[in-house]
């Protein structure tokens, strides 16, 4: 579009104007603008996008320094947004422990995979529907309550790679224990570990590592659940400052039952320092239910983890002293948002040990079950189904090990590969295990087999910590602004072109080369091993295609983009899709690297999941460029609009009654 | 009496491992197999930090033969709650042909050299079962021995053990120093819990060589072959019992 706009006008400077509202008038954040009154959704994805700038530079955020901040990015993710390959964070797959720590892991391993296979009873703990007191003192005695928890604090001080190996032990056995001891510490307590300052690491830290108190995270409301930003619990601060008083009541919080410790999400008005007015800002709180008036309500009746407790939370009138307010008064959002970021690579680790249970308990059926005179395992359709799970498992893998890795070495900008792998691992998971269920035939339906066990406890997972339909909102939007900021800077330099001739030049150049699907010198060569070469250069193509369909989008909606849900679906679907490509290739690059024994099968996954998924990227653009997706989305939204109004299936029956 | 009990401890492949015979017959596949602690030295170590419990001993002291990896195994001591352990250095070669024999002149030397009161091994280990070491360190030692312990108590300088053995069980007193050797009913052992696995990394693993201890390594046996049981064959079904005993008739079974 740019290039026929420039090609029609000699004048560069007439593109300005072609370049619509997303960079006009720009103060801040390019197209993210209308955040600012964002109503509908994703106010953790709107907020979070409208935050994250908030964070990076007050309000002296310039266009400059925004542009710096994002050109600056090591996210991979943001780059492809871009049509960058930003390889510093995906090459080489990360190696982050050192050899005493590499050593501790695998004395760890042991005896926790031995309690889970020997102590642990996954069908009584779901029977029950809670985890057995003897197993429960048997993992607070393990210290699996504390893994995180400095050493000097009662707990392990496990890095964040030691951690999901653990966690993947746990998910690999029973997701409703995993549940429970995530949401104590993965959630529970983490803004503590994050924001909390030393004296309050110092008085909760030690009983929550040894599993003595338990921990929730209390964020959502019967009205507010992915619209996290309007909670209405309440915390009014004293006119002598000393404690805040709390009221409110939080839905759905796992371990609310027997939590002692309480991380509290509540709205705090506060006067804005700029136009003296009262506004309500999000303010966390470490609440004890010892400061009385907190009470919590039965187990609510569930699909899945059972055995974990989940339950009400109400706060009547609670008396939460000043100095329990985690982090800055009014500044809870990011605490939450942060406290969810930072826990959700657990979510792929624990997951990914799940598949590979479900995915043995395939194997041994289809190798040992002999129908039509073979065993299943010969026939294609079993073979389609087991090769395609694997992949999965594979994918996800090397998903949650590299962003626990990237985590360990330091890097800051992760959230939207967090985001990334949560989306895919709770899908992937489900996926595998209804695949399980299916090779296993009718054997997998039954109750005996456990595998109808974990399809349950999964369901929920592309639900909680950020529904998935979300995240991928989050994930484009995220992506969204970065480029936008980018082009932002495009239309700076557009208005100096003499000034900026080299620049402009280089991504005019850039542009027409990508338009005509000729490569733009963006390669892998030399970063991804040669023999995964072809794989590498379905990858970069993709890349290119996606960068310049973003722009385009950008062009055509503008500000507007924020409200194109089936755009941005199909973005972050994109978006997914890339990421694992370049996860496998990196992981694939390494093991050829090092001839590992299973190099050359784990090459063959790589291709094969690089072929389909170029294919889906590459199908989902040509969609977003094609005109029949505006009536396809049309179509859809009137079908929807349809159905709402008639309360039901609008077409009468075939039978006429 | 010093209090201090020895306990040794083997590594030995993980007995949910699916065993696998090298191509060559010269032995089992060990190369990145899953290997631990011999069950029954785990029992051994056990009992040996219950009596520190009882605070009738004062000492546990965990020791290993074998090559670098036998100190994850002394690690797994640690984490059980022995006090220290000792490496002693054995690879190559030498760790191939290493038997009972010699590790029992190893035992007998560092119970001397540690001032043991106790010293309590596995009653066999899981992949030679040979039920050997124990007997002939007592027997280098010339200490009584309780073998087949399925309960140990201390009474003063002596020993009360009741055997498990052919007939029924056995209750014999011994006197210390003494070598004791665990069998199964003598106690449930203890999860290593993480935090006890990190303030093991703490507690010290002495490296000892077997010439230190004057021990002489040298086989006297050379293993020839190693091989599968045979498969199991199909049977035959017969039709009456004459049948039958002319079949074992014709295969010289009876």
């Amino acid at each position: 579009m740019l290039l026929r706009k420039v090609s029609q006008s000699s004048a560069l400077c007439g593109t300005i104007l072609r370049i619509p509202p997303v960079l006009s008038g720009g103060q801040r954040q390019a197209g993210v603008v209308a955040l600012q009154n964002s109503r509908l959704y994703a106010s953790e994805a709107a907020q979070a996008v409208l935050e994250k700038p908030a964070a990076v530079g007050s309000d002296a955020a310039t266009k400059v320094e925004n542009k710096a901040a994002a050109a600056e990015s090591k996210s991979f993710a943001v780059g492809i947004f871009k049509g960058q390959i930003a390889t510093a964070q995906v090459f080489p797959f990360p190696s982050v422990l050192s050899q005493e720590q590499e050593q501790f892991l695998r004395e760890l391993v042991g005896p926790v995979g031995k309690f889970f296979e020997e102590v642990n009873d996954a069908a009584k703990n779901d029977a029950l529907e809670k985890v057995e007191d003897h197993t429960m003192e048997g993992l607070k005695e393990m210290g699996a309550f504390g893994l995180q928890v400095p050493a000097d604090l009662n707990g392990l001080g496990l890095s964040n790679t030691q951690y999901a190996r653990l966690v993947e032990i746990v998910g690999g056995h029973d997701l409703g224990v995993g549940i429970t001891l995530g949401a104590h510490q993965s959630i529970g307590f983490k803004g503590i570990l994050l924001f909390g300052n030393p004296a309050q690491k110092e008085k909760y830290l030690p009983k929550l590592a040894t599993g003595e108190h338990i921990a929730a995270f209390c964020l959502t409301e019967p009205a507010s659940g992915s619209d996290a930003a309007s909670i209405k619990t309440t915390a009014v601060q004293s006119p002598c400052g000393q404690y805040f008083t709390l009221n409110g009541s939080k839905i759905w919080i796992s371990n609310g039952g027997l939590a002692e410790i309480f991380t509290v999400f509540a709205k705090t008005p506060m006067k804005d320092p700029k136009t003296g007015e009262m506004k309500d800002k999000i303010t966390a709180f470490v609440v004890e239910r010892s400061f009385g008036g907190v009470t919590s309500g039965p187990p609510e009746k569930k699909m899945g983890i059972k055995a974990s407790n989940t339950a009400e939370v109400y706060f009547d009138n609670v008396r939460v002293p000043a100095d329990c307010v985690l982090g800055e008064v009014g500044g809870g959002f990011k605490v939450a948002m942060n406290i969810l970021n930072n826990g959700r690579f657990g979510m792929a680790a624990a997951l990914s040990g799940t598949m590979k249970s479900s995915i043995a308990k395939a194997v041994d059926h289809a190798a040992n079950r002999t129908q039509f005179g073979s065993k299943i395992h010969n026939y294609g359709v079993i073979q389609e189904k087991m090769a395609r799970m694997t992949m999965l498992q594979y994918v996800t893998e090397s998903m949650a090990y590299m962003i626990s890795g990237n985590m360990d070495s330091g890097a800051t900008e992760f959230q939207i590969e967090a985001a990334i792998s949560k989306i895919f691992a709770s899908e992937a998971a489900w996926n595998v295990t209804d695949e399980c269920i299916q090779v296993m035939g009718g054997m997998g339906f039954m109750k005996d087999a456990g595998v109808e066990r974990i399809m349950r406890d999964l369901r929920i997972f592309r639900i909680f910590e950020g529904t998935n339909d979300i995240l991928r909102l989050f994930v484009a939007l995220n992506g969204f602004q970065s480029a936008g900021n980018q082009l932002k800077g495009l239309q700076k330099a557009l208005k100096n072109p003499l000034g900026n001739a080299g620049l402009l030049a280089g991504e005019l150049t850039k542009r027409a080369k990508r338009k005509a699907g000729l490569s733009t010198g963006l390669t892998l060569q030399g970063t991804v091993h040669p023999e995964l070469a072809q794989s590498g250069e379905l990858t970069v193509k993709a890349i290119e295609q996606f960068g310049l369909v973003i722009e385009e989008m950008l062009i055509k909606h503008g500000k507007k983009i924020i409200d194109e849900q089936f755009v941005l679906k199909r973005v972050a679907d994109c978006a997914i899709d890339l990421y694992a490509m370049v996860v496998v290739l990196s992981r694939a690059s390494r093991s050829l690297s090092q001839g590992h024994a299973s190099a050359q099968y784990e090459k063959m996954l790589c291709e094969t999941w690089c072929m389909e998924a170029s294919d889906r990227v590459m199908r989902d653009i040509k969609l977003l460029r094609s005109g029949e997706s505006r009536k396809l989305f049309k179509n859809l939204r009137a079908i929807s609009t349809a159905l709402v109004e008639n309360g039901g299936p609008v077409s009468p029956h075939p039978l006429g009654f | 009496m010093s209090g201090r009990v020895l306990v040794g401890v083997k590594r030995v492949i993980d007995y949910a491992v699916k065993i696998r015979v090298k191509p060559d017959n010269s032995g089992v596949v060990t190369d990145g197999v899953k290997h631990s602690m011999n069950p029954f030295c785990e029992i051994a170590v056990e009992e040996a930090v219950k009596l520190k419990e009882k605070k009738l001993i004062k000492e546990v002291v965990a020791v290993s033969c074998g090559p670098q990896q036998s100190q994850e195994t002394i690690r797994t001591a640690l984490a059980m709650g022995a006090d220290r352990g000792i490496h002693v250095e054995v690879a190559g070669k030498d760790y191939e042909t290493l038997g009972p024999l010699q590790v029992s002149k190893i035992m007998a030397a560092l119970a001397k050299k540690e001032d043991a009161q106790l010293l309590i091994l596995g009653k066999q280990a899981i992949d030679d079962d040979c039920n050997q070491t124990g007997q002939m360190t007592a027997a280098l030692l010339d200490w009584p021995q309780g073998t087949f312990a399925s309960e140990v108590s201390l009474d003063g300088d002596k020993v009360k053990v009741v055997r498990e053995i052919d007939g029924g069980l056995e209750t014999i007193k011994i006197s210390t120093p003494a070598v004791l050797t665990a069998d199964l009913r003598l106690n449930t052992p203890r999860y290593a819990t993480l935090p006890n696995i990190m303030k093991a990394k703490k507690k010290k693993i002495a490296n000892v060589k077997p010439a230190d201890l004057g021990v002489d390594l040298t086989s006297r046996l050379e293993v020839l072959k190693v091989e599968e049981p045979p498969q199991r064959e199909a049977g035959v079904k017969v039709e009456t019992v004459e049948d039958l005993v002319g079949k074992l008739k014709e295969t010289g079974r009876i």
